[in-house]
């Protein structure tokens, strides 16, 4: 109790601090131009991302995880979000957007109403994506089937139902900053993007603060998980002892080095990467193994 | 006979412990249980590094692997499972209450399991390249069931 008061203490201080500063700000609308999206390089960009992962429906298995109707629900200490359609539907979906309007959306958590989105959607690693790969993800996305299950409300109450205080959030936490800011060799730099954009892998192990935001001093380190049972584990090389060949193949088969397998959301993960090239195992695991 | 179980029944209702049925803290059946996978796990780890190329392909070896996941796979389920053995009622088990309240996905899924365990075995002293796809059908059965019903390591 006593920390939710500080929270609601902390986000009211960060709403006062100025209505100016909260403001969404959408992409320029010039970013993008002249580039041409490739459907075939935006799947993998989608496979990367996990974006089937959270806007699937719950339960959804095989084909029918590209339908993005939504409905999964995600706990946490600000109350649940639920994952809305985002599937190309003029109406329930995300069908009548622009590119513009759909890479603000993912790289800087601006709807085309001009309102925040919560960062249980990762745009926080999003927004380190390459113009290239918005707009190839979005040419992939007009190959995805259409779905009308309209979105449903997110479940969390005062203060947090109040989105302009994402403005304050964003100011403090949303830095496109690489973590690691060296990437020596073109392997390393790919891990890194994976890891740090698309696969979005510090927003679960990573800790956060009580504001919900990432501390970023302890990148990678676990976390408490957010499901309230159990604990997201480290990936750094001091807790995380597992060779790069292992690292690699955990994640094209879900097993451990004493092929103990994979639960919970990594079977998502999991699935995901399976898919991509194995190049791109090998570039995760030589991330995390240079992690200092 | 009848009215001594019935009597039983009433005290394990009762959330009683007793004297006279000292296995009531479930330990065998933990250990039956978390044995099985222990097994699982060994003969995987036969196959999956030699999959990797860790250790040499041996068919025999493959295939003696592979047959002992069959083997587990025909062990029967419903005994090392009782109620009551879920993680919210007792320590030492990261087995999630919905393997009883879905025990039909529970059982469908350890079926699985026994179809990818087939599948392994089909394949297991015909080379080397033959294992690679069929440990990813064994363990997407892992990975299935561990999804919902096993719960996070602490």
């Amino acid at each position: 109790m006593a920390r939710g008061g500080i929270l609601a203490l902390g986000v009211a201080a960060i709403a006062a601090a100025g209505f100016y500063v909260t403001g969404a700000t959408p992409l320029d609308s010039d970013a993008l131009a002249g580039l041409g999206g490739d459907p075939a390089k935006g799947k993998t960009v989608f496979i990367a991302s996990g974006c089937a992962s959270c806007h699937a429906a719950p339960e959804a298995k095989g084909d029918a995880k590209l339908v993005l109707s939504g409905g999964q629900k995600f706990p946490s200490d600000f109350g649940t979000f639920i994952a809305p359609n985002i599937s190309p539907h003029p109406e329930a979906g995300i069908g009548s957007w622009t590119l513009s309007e759909f890479a603000s959306a993912v790289t800087k958590g601006v709807s085309p109403e001009g309102q925040h989105y919560y960062p249980a959607f990762p745009y926080t690693s999003y927004q380190r994506m390459t113009d290239q790969d918005v707009v190839d993800l979005w040419a992939y996305w007009q190959t995805l089937p259409a779905d009308a299950t309209p979105s449903q409300p997110h479940e969390v109450g005062f203060p947090f139902n109040i989105r302009r205080s994402l403005g304050g959030w964003k100011l403090l936490y949303l830095d496109d900053d690489w973590m690691v800011a060296s990437a020596e060799t073109h392997e390393l730099e790919r891990g890194r993007y994976l890891v740090e954009a698309l696969a979005h892998c510090g927003e679960c192990h990573t800790p956060r603060n009580p504001l919900g935001g990432l501390d970023t001093g302890n990148w990678l380190s676990g976390a408490p998980n957010p499901t309230g049972r159990g604990t997201i584990p480290s990936l750094r090389p001091d807790a995380l002892t597992w060779g790069p060949t292992e690292i690699a193949y955990y994640l094209e088969t879900g097993f451990t080095p004493d092929f103990d397998s994979a639960g919970g959301h990594m079977v998502a993960v999991i699935e995901n990467f399976a898919k991509l090239p194995a190049s791109d195992r090998e570039a995760v695991a030589a991330y995390l193994k240079a992690l200092q | 006979m009848k009215k001594h179980l019935t009597f039983a029944i009433a005290l394990a209702a009762l959330g009683c412990g007793t004297t006279a049925y000292a296995q009531d803290d479930f330990s065998a059946q933990l250990k039956a249980r978390q044995g099985q996978f222990r097994i699982m796990a060994i003969n995987l780890g036969i196959l999956g590094g030699m999959a990797q190329g860790k250790m040499d392909y041996d068919a025999e070896a493959a295939q003696a692997a592979a047959d002992t996941l069959v083997a587990v796979s025909m062990i029967q389920q419903g005994p090392m499972w009782p109620a009551g053995t879920d993680n919210m009622a007792i320590d030492g088990t990261r087995a999630q209450p919905t393997i009883w309240e879905q025990n039909d996905d529970f059982l469908s899924k350890w079926a699985d399991f026994g179809t990818a365990a087939k599948a392994i075995q089909a394949a297991a002293s015909g080379g080397v390249e033959g294992l690679g796809p069929v440990m990813g059908q064994v363990g997407g059965a892992c990975k299935a069931c561990h999804d919902t019903h096993r719960a996070p390591a602490n």
